[in-house]
């Protein structure tokens, strides 16, 4: 407790405080709430004025039991009333209640920003701030009117107190950022800017904030805070730690203001002075070197503060990504905490390095790290930098070291927490994608991932694997056999089904003549399976089976026998029903020159933009997409889908127009309307091959 | 900063202060979710995690936790030392301090975190020039004190 009574604590609230703390369950404290509240408001009402503290003691009472996490529906009235008294205690508490409960009833509103008014006009420092400070804590569109106007006046004024100018600069910041429209800088923007020369460091610290934001959104008209902020930071860099007196931090000299400059610079592009360049330049490397120098002091504040500003620095070069130089030096200084004793440390740097590894200059640099990142996948105990390690081999990932790393991420994925499993099969699949040149290898990749996280791997993953082995005949028979050898496995995950069952009813024959892999041997696989499926995927094998009957004409009395029966051409599910009931129709009428061409193999998909990379960008935010991926032309000079693409069948019949694929990829809704469509035309089709045979 | 929060282990929130506009609904779930989290972490992981788009910095002392929500290109290094200062300021304050003074005297604080993050953004960093500051609010306390008693009025 303070040694020094520090000005009337309120009696009746620490009272109030110990019972609630002695409450012995939730409804005891309910209870002795309610009668609390109950007593506050008899008060309120009451005859008799309160006096200034009395109303202080309540409303403070009042804060209390909100910030406990109970509702309160009165007291601003006396919150606001309190605004106005000329005892200091008071106005803080009153400011304090409306800046927490903020309400939105306009005559409370106007009293508010009465109240604020004068004591923005009072002349007197500190209520200036409790003012400011309450305008920064509401921050509302009302206020922004009110005030947007006068506050920058009040910061560039000659007379206008240290303290104050401080809070005004970001008062002003937060009524920017919700009403932007309302503050205009225009008359102010020279003077706000030269407030980084001022010579109070409080000052700037404050200031920089305000003009980072305003850069942001107005670089041309900022711009001149550029050299200004090089030369404060150079000021700062090379000073000596007695310097800066109580805005040193442990030895470090201003590490706050030092980082705030850093991330200042990062809203423009390198100076193109070249004075200012050097200089900053300096800097830079002046900061890489201090951290290979033996530290002045044990504690962790010293070298969090120092690493602070080595990291904002980075962040700095990464984002001119034009001094190679400096970015090896990046590069390095960050494989040297890749192996640090801090945990932080090895966090922050894996984070850094990810996008290092996107710059031209560093990538090969940020590759030598590979066995580092990869032992921190496998031996962090900690899941979030196991995390950072997953996303930094995803980023560093090339033609080069994609095997070994998606092999990596594979085994991680089989003891990945749940949560980031998602994003794992997503990536994974993505660089099986990107870099494969060997096509079965990804086949494989994909085909694994479904074993292992099955739960986890989205539609667009396995449409995909489908949609590359449609359109590459080099791998199709690899692709059969490797499926019916995975739809083995006793347990296998509904994915696999609904992959198996799809290739083996396009490409079933290539395997067939291996009796192991006989027509038979397939179909009672696959329908080993049926009964534990969904009833898409259940969909799906039915059409799998119809394309056997076309493939495998001795199949056909087996599978029609299993299409005949109740459980599918009564089944509940209209969908299945419907299609029991057509593939059992057209098996038994149609020809096998009908059959055949109905039932020919899916021709090879038009090449559009993955739809993974879609997913993962949705997931993860614009971002999440590195550069690698959208430079992939520039760089590799890779194709999606490599090869020979097979051009489309120059004899396409009406069938292939509308096509089964219709069946698989539409949504349900549309299936029912499609299958229609089809039923139509093939009837009609049949017919009229019919009508010519006789 | 988008917000801190200041809590005890057994989840018990001891001070909010919200730098974005949000609902009292969404505070609550905000709050709630986050504790659980953080709690739910082993002593020696690491100090930053990602959390829903935010990034969070958090540090334990004693027996309350300190954690603040960050964005994306916020410094996690100079945050946990925002959150150092924030202590160091409250000890200064209150005379070693400890869960028990943030309990009792809440609105402080509150207003000293306010002379220190404005807004979610540093304004002062000088511990000197903080104290001093909050030390000439406690002395006016004392003056408006004063003022009440007859006869001092002249004072004030």
């Amino acid at each position: 407790m303070p040694a020094v009574s520090k000005g009337d604590g309120m009696r009746g609230l620490a009272v109030f405080i110990s019972d609630i703390r002695n409450c012995k369950s939730k409804e005891a404290e309910i209870k002795r709430i309610n009668k609390e509240l109950a007593n506050i408001r008899s008060k309120f009402k009451g005859d008799k004025a309160l006096d200034g503290y009395s109303k202080k003691k309540y409303v403070c009472k009042l804060l209390f039991i909100f910030l406990l996490g109970h509702d309160i529906d009165f007291g601003h009235m006396e919150a606001v009333n309190l605004l106005s008294s000329n005892k200091y205690t008071e106005k803080q508490i009153g400011y304090l209640f409306i800046s927490v409960l903020v309400n939105s009833n306009s005559e409370l509103i106007r009293l508010i920003n009465n109240a604020i008014k004068n004591d923005l006009s009072s002349r007197n420092p500190t209520f200036m701030c409790l003012a400011l400070h309450c305008i920064a804590n509401v921050g509302s569109r009302e206020m922004a009117e009110a005030f947007a106007s006068e506050i920058p006046r009040i910061l560039v004024a000659g007379d206008t107190m240290d303290s104050v100018k401080q809070s005004a600069a970001l008062c002003l910041l937060r009524l920017y950022k919700t009403s932007p429209d309302l503050v205009l800088m225009g008359e102010w923007t020279s003077r706000v800017v030269h407030l980084l020369n001022d010579q109070h460091m409080g000052v700037v610290t404050a200031a920089i904030s305000l003009i980072t934001c305003l850069s942001q959104k107005n670089p041309d008209e900022f711009k001149t805070c550029v050299s200004l902020a090089v030369s404060r930071l150079s000021r700062i860099v090379s000073s000596a730690s007695t310097d800066l007196q109580d805005y040193t931090y442990y030895f470090v000299p201003a590490p706050w203001l030092s980082c705030k400059l850093l991330r200042l610079l990062q809203c423009y592009p390198p100076p193109e002075d070249g004075a200012v360049k050097g200089r900053l330049v300096e800097c830079l490397e002046t900061i890489l070197n201090k951290a290979q120098e033996p530290p002045k002091s044990k504690k962790v504040q010293h070298s969090n503060a120092k690493n602070a500003i080595l990291f904002e620095a980075i962040s700095l070069i990464i984002h001119y990504d034009s001094e190679p130089n400096l970015l090896v030096r990046a590069c390095n200084q960050l494989g040297q905490f890749l192996q640090h004793r801090e945990t932080n440390l090895r966090y922050l740097a894996l984070e850094s390095m990810c996008t290092l590894a996107s710059s031209e200059f560093s990538h090969e640099a940020v590759k030598t790290h590979i066995e580092t990142v990869i032992n921190a996948l496998k031996t962090e105990r900690d899941v979030s930098v196991r995390q950072r390690a997953a996303d930094l081999l995803y980023a560093m990932c090339d033609r080069s070291n994609a095997k070994q790393i998606v092999a990596e991420m594979l085994s991680y994925l089989e003891t990945a927490d749940y949560s980031i499993r998602e994003e794992m099969v997503l990536k994974v699949a993505i660089l099986a994608e990107k870099y494969a040149v060997d096509y079965s290898w990804y086949v494989d990749t994909i085909l694994n991932l479904i074993r292992i996280a099955g739960d986890y791997v989205s539609e667009e993953v396995w449409y995909r694997v489908i949609q590359i082995v449609i359109n590459r005949d080099d791998v199709q028979g690899y692709a059969a056999k490797t499926v019916f050898e995975a739809l083995q496995a006793p347990a296998c995950h509904e994915n696999m089904v609904k992959v198996g069952g799809y290739i083996l009813g396009e490409f079933g024959n290539l395997i067939a003549g291996d009796p192991r892999s006989s027509p038979l041997v397939q179909f009672n696989l696959l329908h080993s399976k049926f009964h534990l499926c969904s009833v898409p995927t259940r969909a799906l094998l039915l059409s799998a089976y119809i394309k056997f009957i076309n493939l495998f004409p001795e199949t056909k009395a087996t599978i029609q026998e299993v299409l005949r029966c109740d459980s599918q051409i009564r089944n509940s599910d209209v969908e299945l029903q419907q299609r029991a009931v057509e593939y059992l129709k057209l098996s038994s009428i149609a020809s096998t020159d009908v059959l055949a061409t109905v039932l020919e193999e899916m021709p090879p998909f038009p090449e559009r933009e993955s739809s993974i990379l879609a997913k993962l960008k949705k997931k993860k935010g614009p971002g999440a997409v590195s550069v690698t991926e959208l430079d992939d032309n520039k760089r590799e000079g890779g194709e999606l889908n490599g090869g020979a693409d097979r051009g489309p069948d120059t004899a396409q019949t009406l069938e292939h127009d509308i096509s089964l694929s219709a069946l698989y990829w539409t949504p349900a809704s549309t299936q029912c309307a499609y299958l229609q469509f089809i039923k139509d035309e093939t009837r009609g089709l049949i017919f009229s091959q019919l009508s010519v045979s006789g | 900063m988008q917000f801190m929060l200041l809590f005890s282990r057994q989840g018990k929130l001891r001070l909010q202060k919200w730098y974005v506009p949000l609902s009292d609904k969404e505070r609550k779930k905000i709050s709630r979710d986050l504790v659980q989290t953080i709690l739910a972490r082993k002593p020696k992981m690491c100090s930053f995690l990602e959390w829903r788009d935010l990034k969070i910095v958090y540090k334990r002392y004693a027996s309350l936790y300190f954690c603040c929500a960050v964005e994306d290109q916020d410094n996690e290094l100079i945050t946990l030392e925002i959150i150092h200062r924030y202590v160091e300021l409250l000890d200064k304050y209150f005379g070693s301090v400890c869960e028990l003074d943030i309990i009792f005297n809440f609105e402080k604080a509150y207003f000293i975190l306010d002379e220190f993050l404005l807004g979610g953004e540093a304004q002062e960093t000088s511990k000197k020039n903080v104290l001093k500051a909050i030390e000439q609010a406690d002395l006016l306390q004392e003056v408006s004190m004063l003022s009440s008693i007859d006869g001092f009025s002249w004072l004030f």
